[in-house]
């Protein structure tokens, strides 16, 4: 068990620049989701701490040993690939025993880790197959049993349940959070699924173009986000945004709709161009929301465009200051096409980005 | 007939029409392999007959007595030229192998400056008939002094197999994803070791299928070794096949009975390796 540190951690293949100074501290037995759209340099970061990429700037710790120079088999990480790469020419046994073989272990103490990691995951039944005669889900396992046989300092994850559909994803997540919890050790989990981040993770790491654009809880990350970025990544459906301007302590749209300014945004200056965001749950026909009674409610006299029934609640689709926006309704009823419902916005749940910057203008 | 027994029906004669085509195609395959053999054990007056004899009338084994008995009573080195064909066909296999397998991986590995163009370079090597190559071998080979050698013609038929073993391995490395070499270097092998035991073992067919073929080739070539090899101590077993024409005659017998001697071997071997040569061996590494 270990903590792992990034130091100004660059990467660039020739001329292309995949990371840009990374800075981070991921303590003992930590679980460290890394998220971010395709490209921007996830995997990357992951098999540069594995050391299957070289490091162009910065460096990497592992229990504050500088790592940058050690062959992946020194670092004492173990790393389940999303493709699985189980050795198809061995059973699941030498697959899960291979790295003590390697290291010179007795046939008895292979088997019995084998065995255990096997019990572990529950695929015992299956240790003298060959990973062609497996399932995708049963070679998931497979590829988590062979990282736990070598009880590492640290877990690398790179996207390892993409391959998976939708149910089983659901379970080898839990199945991934028990691990944890059994095991304490640190992970570093790569994935491009906010739901993964959000329900594994102990803190998040938001990544956009080879740059870090927050850590944080997935509290923090929800409920905070630090940049407009941020706040359009995490959440489903994601934070329905608008552009405004700030005039005469209210918020003026392009389509001439007003709104007044949050309390906790009242010192934001005349003709400040923001960005107006609000998370599906936080405006809904009235009756149908969490109502959180904070007394900052605003009504509005909205049209339904569309609906979508999920059992539980329903997704709405409205249009607001000609932006399509998604309101969550809960204890659903039947709602038509066309339909002009009142719809409540919780003014104190608003969030307001710097529409130059991004950045958020508060409520950090 | 209802329609379940039609199908059934035209399944069953479409199978046998297969079967049929099958050994037609087979026989016309084997047939000349099995006219050496039968001539290796007749008379020539019955070989050279028109109409051709097809049954024989007689058979023995005089040829082969004659073959190993020592020159003048008919024979010919037979042990001798066997022998050199074995040390020049394994040994430049061998080297062939090495450095295919070095090569391949190389290109399927690593990307280094002009790859594609060494790649066709290599490639094209094989466009050059050999025995064009036969007249300036020849003249290096006699300054060089390494004519009539072993080692000549180990060079020879290594230079001439290198660029198919390359272009075979490289295409069965390509198919061992990068993967799992990483996988086993995180598991703690070094990339020697990852190479050893994850990637050569995924390899292994088109490894011995390039074998095979630097085997074969080397085995059976004529036109090169005719040129470049004239003493007992290096001649192989097709420039043997030599002997046994004379300035008016040719023994056919004798000819086809060295033949078949040759081709056992040949035989031999490829069935030991292709228990090698399953396909799909790394099918099951990735995804679900
Ligand atoms: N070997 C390489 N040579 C050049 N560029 C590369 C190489 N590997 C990755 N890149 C580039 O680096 C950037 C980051 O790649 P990376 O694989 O880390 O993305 P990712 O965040 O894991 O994305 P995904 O979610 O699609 O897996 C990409 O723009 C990619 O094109
Ligand atoms: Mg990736």
């Amino acid at each position: 068990m270990a903590n792992l540190t990034f130091d100004a951690l660059e990467k660039s293949y020739g001329g292309y620049h995949a990371v840009k100074g990374i800075d981070l501290d991921v303590r003992d037995g930590e679980f460290v989701a890394l998220v971010g759209p395709s490209g921007c340099g996830k995997s990357t970061t992951l098999r540069m701490i594995a050391g299957l990429e070289e490091i162009s700037g910065g460096e990497i710790r592992i229990a504050d040993k500088r790592v940058n120079d050690l062959p992946p088999r020194d670092r004492n990480i173990s790393m389940v690939f999303q493709s699985y790469a189980l050795y198809p020419h061995m059973t699941v046994r030498e697959n899960m025993g291979f790295t003590l073989k390697i290291a010179g272990c007795s046939k008895a103490e292979i088997d019995e880790a084998a065995l255990n990691a096997a019990r572990v995951l529950e695929i015992e039944p299956l240790l003298d197959r060959r990973p062609a005669q497996l399932s995708g889900g049963q070679r998931q396992r497979v590829a988590m049993g062979r990282a736990i046989v070598r009880d590492p300092d640290v877990f690398l994850f790179d996207e390892p349940l993409s391959n998976l559909d939708a149910k089983l994803r659901g379970q080898m997540r839990t199945e991934i959070k028990r691990l944890h919890a059994r095991l304490g050790t640190t992970i570093v989990y790569v994935t491009h699924d906010q739901v993964e981040a959000m329900t594994l993770a102990d803190r998040i790491v938001i990544m956009k173009e080879g740059r870090i654009e927050q850590v944080g809880t997935p509290d923090q990350v929800f409920n905070h986000p630090a940049t407009q970025f941020v706040a359009g990544f995490i959440g489903s459906p994601p934070m329905n945004m608008v552009p405004a301007k700030v005039a005469g302590g209210a918020l003026w749209f392009e389509d001439g709709t007003e709104l007044p300014l949050p309390a906790a945004f009242e010192e934001l200056s005349d003709g400040h161009e923001v960005i107006f965001g609000l998370r599906p749950d936080d405006i809904y026909p009235e009756g149908h929301g969490l109502d959180a009674g904070t007394g900052d409610i605003v009504n509005l006299q909205l049209t339904v465009d569309l609906s979508e029934p999920l059992g539980n609640e329903t997704l709405l689709f409205i249009r607001f200051a000609g932006a399509e926006w998604t309101a969550r309704m809960l204890n659903p009823r039947n709602v038509a096409r066309g339909e002009r419902l009142n719809f409540r916005i919780d003014m104190a749940r608003v969030h307001l980005f710097d529409a130059a910057t991004g950045c958020s203008l508060g409520r950090q | 007939m209802d329609r379940n027994a039609s199908a059934r029906a035209r399944k069953l004669t479409s199978r046998w029409a297969l079967n049929l085509a099958l050994f037609v195609a087979m026989a016309i395959i084997c047939l000349p392999g099995f006219w050496i053999v039968l001539n290796s054990l007749r008379p020539t007056v019955e070989i050279m007959a028109k109409p051709p004899i097809w049954i024989p009338r007689e058979l023995n084994f005089d040829a082969y007595v004659a073959m190993f008995s020592g020159v003048g009573q008919g024979g010919i080195p037979v042990l001798e030229y066997f022998r050199n064909s074995l040390i020049i066909s394994v040994t430049s296999t061998i080297i062939a192998l090495a450095i295919g397998m070095a090569g391949g991986y190389a290109f399927a590995r690593y990307r280094f400056a002009y790859k594609s163009s060494w790649f066709l370079g290599f490639m094209l090597t094989r466009t050059v008939p050999g025995i064009a190559l036969s007249l300036p071998l020849f003249f290096i080979y006699a300054r060089l002094g390494i004519i009539d050698t072993h080692l000549g013609m180990i060079l020879v038929y290594v230079a001439l197999n290198v660029p198919f073993t390359i272009w075979l391995i490289d295409g069965f490395f390509r198919q061992v994803p990068r993967d799992l070499s990483e996988a086993a270097q995180i598991d703690g092998c070094t990339r020697w070791q990852a190479f050893w035991r994850v990637e050569f073992p995924l390899a292994r067919p088109g490894i011995a299928s390039a074998g095979i073929f630097a085997f074969l080739t080397s085995w059976n070539e004529f036109a090169l070794a005719s040129q470049l090899t004239r003493s007992t101590g290096s001649k192989t077993l097709p420039v043997g096949l030599l002997d046994y024409t004379a300035e008016f005659t040719i023994d056919w017998r004798g000819m086809c009975a060295l033949a078949v001697v040759m081709i056992i071997p040949a035989l031999l071997l490829t069935y030991a390796v292709q228990k090698h040569l399953v396909s799909g061996l790394t099918s099951g590494a990735i995804k679900g």
